[in-house]
């Protein structure tokens, strides 16, 4: 029941922005998509992160294929700008997942701090790529993207483009909730909690985690084509390890294994650092602040906020309950 | 069901931000001129950001904060040196603070990633310092917003490149900072060197931000006659020095950046006889100058690297402009138009632009030596001028067409024919 009422709040929440984002100022809007962007990213690094217990420093590699991919097809091909905008939508997905199909062969036989560094160095392998393949990606100048596409709909009116990606942001936020109630989605949960019994309960835990490495690259993929066309430009700082860090930063002060979390995180780092910072010089320390101040005090992120409180609001509502909890402890 | 929906309410409520928008700024164009400037004021280019706002305010502090009656508005955002980030800020600055105008970026490759911006939003966009050639080059049709007020990265060292020539020099090692600004500047180098019959006989691409040469400095060919060295921002400080280390007394050259008076100040005595090329020198013997450095350095106790030099000339520029106008804001077609025909004694000298909108000016051969100047009592480093080629365009001796046939320089073009 109680979770129901959670999708309710979400829901709602979500309504709420389409309907007044459209009239925020134009800025705003900007960063609303920004961050929804992000929210991706971050959402499907919560599979590994939260659900399956993967820390991968390697995220902003598949926001960076798809983000590549959709600059040099609309560049050098003429592809994408058109209807087969969608195409590219997929075909950025498709990237995604098929980079972290073959990253995932090396990243998941190791766990912890090792999977940590492997997947970091393979992030920045494909950021070497973006720096240095100068011919296909530009190089340190990076790709500027020819304005966005036009297929009856002008995806050049920020409000529509906001309406686009929020459309593929609430498609992931569903299809990844769908995903982690399902059986797979437990059976990932149960790895992270503990995999030597998960190995003997039969669960091939190894091919289980592969899946979920390839559909978090997918989902990052998408984030990537989105990414490219709201940003105009695609460099290789995006792909730098910056980028995954903010991923993980994200997620971390949303809340691991929640989904919602990440989008909370995204959400807050993207307005701190891109709104905060247009009007006081010292905003680093405000988020250097949050985050102190989430991982001293609130280790389940904000989400964790949400959750003590209510267990608080339970506790003083039925103060026998709450009696009888203390004579337990004591 | 939301592509139908986006599409008709995006639309009419893009018209109805737009229309706000409009209305907005022109209502702020009768009282004010809102400048965006956007410089790295975070990171390890931070203090080069400074430099260059710094540069800004001082003009704007000489004529009391207000162009011909326009009371100036300048606000400056941080880049963090990520073309990414400049983007973003740029945004913000046309789309929260509607600006009628943004100035700066540092590195070649945010003024590439600026650029379209300035399309995107049809917003004046002056490139101060970021000096990536394409931008009033091959690719300035593109860009009809953009009027740079700097320069080309390769219009130094086209004059220099020849210069190399009559000092005798055949055959020199060069070495370059890995991104779009070092291919630029060695290219440059590289093609008028070798057009009057030097040879560039290895090319080394250390990557942006290298502080440790020790991988590179063993590798340079010991016959060679001269070093030609492009450096930017901490790295001018360390390859000198550990040049010197490793005991090679060879002559050393350097593109602009690799001795301006951003580094010059903390660089140790090694330097003394290095030659480097631009369109300006803290030692340049004229009372302008003089008294600019006098007062920068009274202001913010150092000497103006060109840098400062560059976006104080910008200011000024505007202000011409805004003279003609009567402090009016003449609308951003009308601003650029007016912007590129501004002729200007400037600080560097006389400033005009090509219809490329692009300076033209004169281009200064520099030597460092120790010396006292201006009546400063201590003995300093000072970028000597020894040679001025005058009023030099982007084009150098080659004329418009025939260098606009050629690719960018870059890392694979001038092809090095006679590296061994």
């Amino acid at each position: 029941m109680n979770n129901r009422r959670g999708v309710m709040i979400v829901i709602g929440a979500l309504l709420a922005l389409l309907i007044v984002t459209p009239y925020a100022s134009s800025y705003v809007i900007v960063l609303i998509t920004y961050a929804l962007v992000y929210s991706i990213l971050a959402m499907s690094l919560d599979i590994l992160l939260g659900y399956t217990g993967l820390p991968s420093l390697g995220q902003a590699a598949y926001l960076g294929m798809g983000a590549y991919l959709t600059a040099i097809l609309a560049t050098q091909y003429d592809f994408g700008l058109g209807w087969d905008f969608w195409v590219v939508l997929v075909l950025g997905i498709l990237v995604g997942a098929a980079t972290a199909a073959f990253f995932g062969l090396f990243a998941i036989r190791a766990t912890g701090v090792y999977f940590l560094m492997i997947t970091l160095a393979l992030g920045q392998c494909v950021w070497g790529l973006a720096y240095r393949w100068n011919s296909l990606t530009g190089g340190d100048n990076g790709i500027n993207l020819p304005p966005r596409p036009q297929f009856g709909i002008n995806l050049a009116n920020d409000v529509t483009y906001f309406y686009i990606v929020f459309g593929c942001f609430a498609v992931s936020l569903l299809t990844l909730y769908i995903l982690v109630k399902s059986p797979f989605g437990r059976s990932l949960e149960g790895i992270r909690e503990r995999e030597p019994r998960m190995r003997i309960l039969g669960y091939n835990t190894w091919l289980h985690k592969y899946i979920a490495f390839v559909i978090a690259g997918g989902y990052g993929g998408l984030a990537g084509v989105l990414w490219a066309h709201l940003s105009g430009l695609v460099s290789p700082s995006d792909v730098l390890l910056t980028t995954s860090v903010d991923a993980l930063l994200m997620v971390v002060l949303g809340g691991a294994g929640t989904l919602v979390g990440g989008v909370i995180g995204a959400a807050l780092i993207v307005f701190l650092r891109d709104y905060l910072s247009t009007m006081v010089t010292w905003w680093l320390y405000v988020l250097g602040g949050v985050y102190i101040l989430t991982i001293l005090y609130l280790p389940g992120g904000l989400m964790g906020l949400l959750e003590r409180i209510r267990r608080r609001r339970a506790l003083s509502a039925s103060p026998e309950k709450a009696e009888k909890l203390k004579s337990v402890v004591h | 069901m939301v592509s139908r929906l986006d599409g008709k309410l995006g639309w009419k409520l893009g018209l109805g931000c737009l229309a706000a928008g409009m209305s907005l700024s022109q209502i702020a164009a009768a009282a004010e001129l809102r400048i965006g400037f956007i410089a790295p004021m975070t990171g390890i280019f931070a203090q080069v950001g400074k430099d260059m706002s710094n540069g800004f305010e001082m003009y704007l502090d000489e004529v009391g904060g207000s162009f011909a009656g326009a009371k100036v508005t300048f606000i400056v955002e941080d880049s963090e040196g990520k073309p990414p980030v400049a983007v973003r800020k740029a945004e913000k600055l046309i789309r929260q603070d509607n600006v009628q105008l943004f100035i700066g970026g540092l590195l070649a490759s945010t003024g590439y990633a600026l650029a379209p911006v300035s399309t995107r939003l049809k917003t004046a966009y002056l490139p101060s310092v970021a000096a990536a050639d394409d931008l009033t080059q091959r690719d300035a049709d593109k860009y009809p917003y953009v009027v740079r007020t700097g320069w080309t990265s390769s219009q130094p060292n086209h004059p220099f490149g020849e210069w190399a020539c009559e000092q005798g020099y055949k055959r020199i090692v060069a070495i370059g900072a890995d991104y779009a600004f070092g291919y630029e500047v060695v290219g440059g180098f590289q093609k008028a060197f070798e057009d009057c019959g030097g040879k560039i006989i290895q090319k080394i691409w250390p990557p942006l931000g290298t502080k440790d040469f020790g991988p590179y400095i063993p590798t340079m060919k010991k016959d060679a006659d001269a070093i030609f060295s492009l450096m930017v921002g901490p790295m001018s400080l360390q390859f000198p020095k550990q040049l010197a280390n490793a005991g090679i007394k060879k002559p050393v050259l350097g593109g602009g950046t690799s001795y301006d008076e951003f580094v010059l100040p903390a660089m140790g005595d090694e330097v003394i006889g290095h030659v480097s090329a631009l369109q300006y020198s803290a030692a340049l013997e004229t009372p302008k100058n003089a008294a600019f450095v006098k007062k920068y350095r009274e202001k913010y106790g150092k000497v103006p690297s060109y840098y400062s030099e560059s976006n104080y000339t910008t200011a000024q520029m505007i202000h011409e402009v805004m003279k003609q106008t009567k402090g009016q804001w003449p609308g951003t077609e009308k601003f650029v138009a007016m912007l590129a025909k501004v002729k200007l004694d400037a600080v560097r000298g006389p400033v005009t632009l090509d219809d490329m909108r692009n300076p033209v000016h004169n281009i200064y051969i520099k030597k460092i030596e120790k010396k006292k100047m201006f009546g400063y009592d201590k003995d300093e480093l000072w970028n000597t001028v020894i040679k001025t080629y005058p009023n030099v365009s982007q084009f150098w001796k080659y004329g418009k067409t025939e260098f606009l046939k050629q690719p960018v320089y870059s890392r694979e073009f001038p092809p090095c024919k006679y590296c061994e």
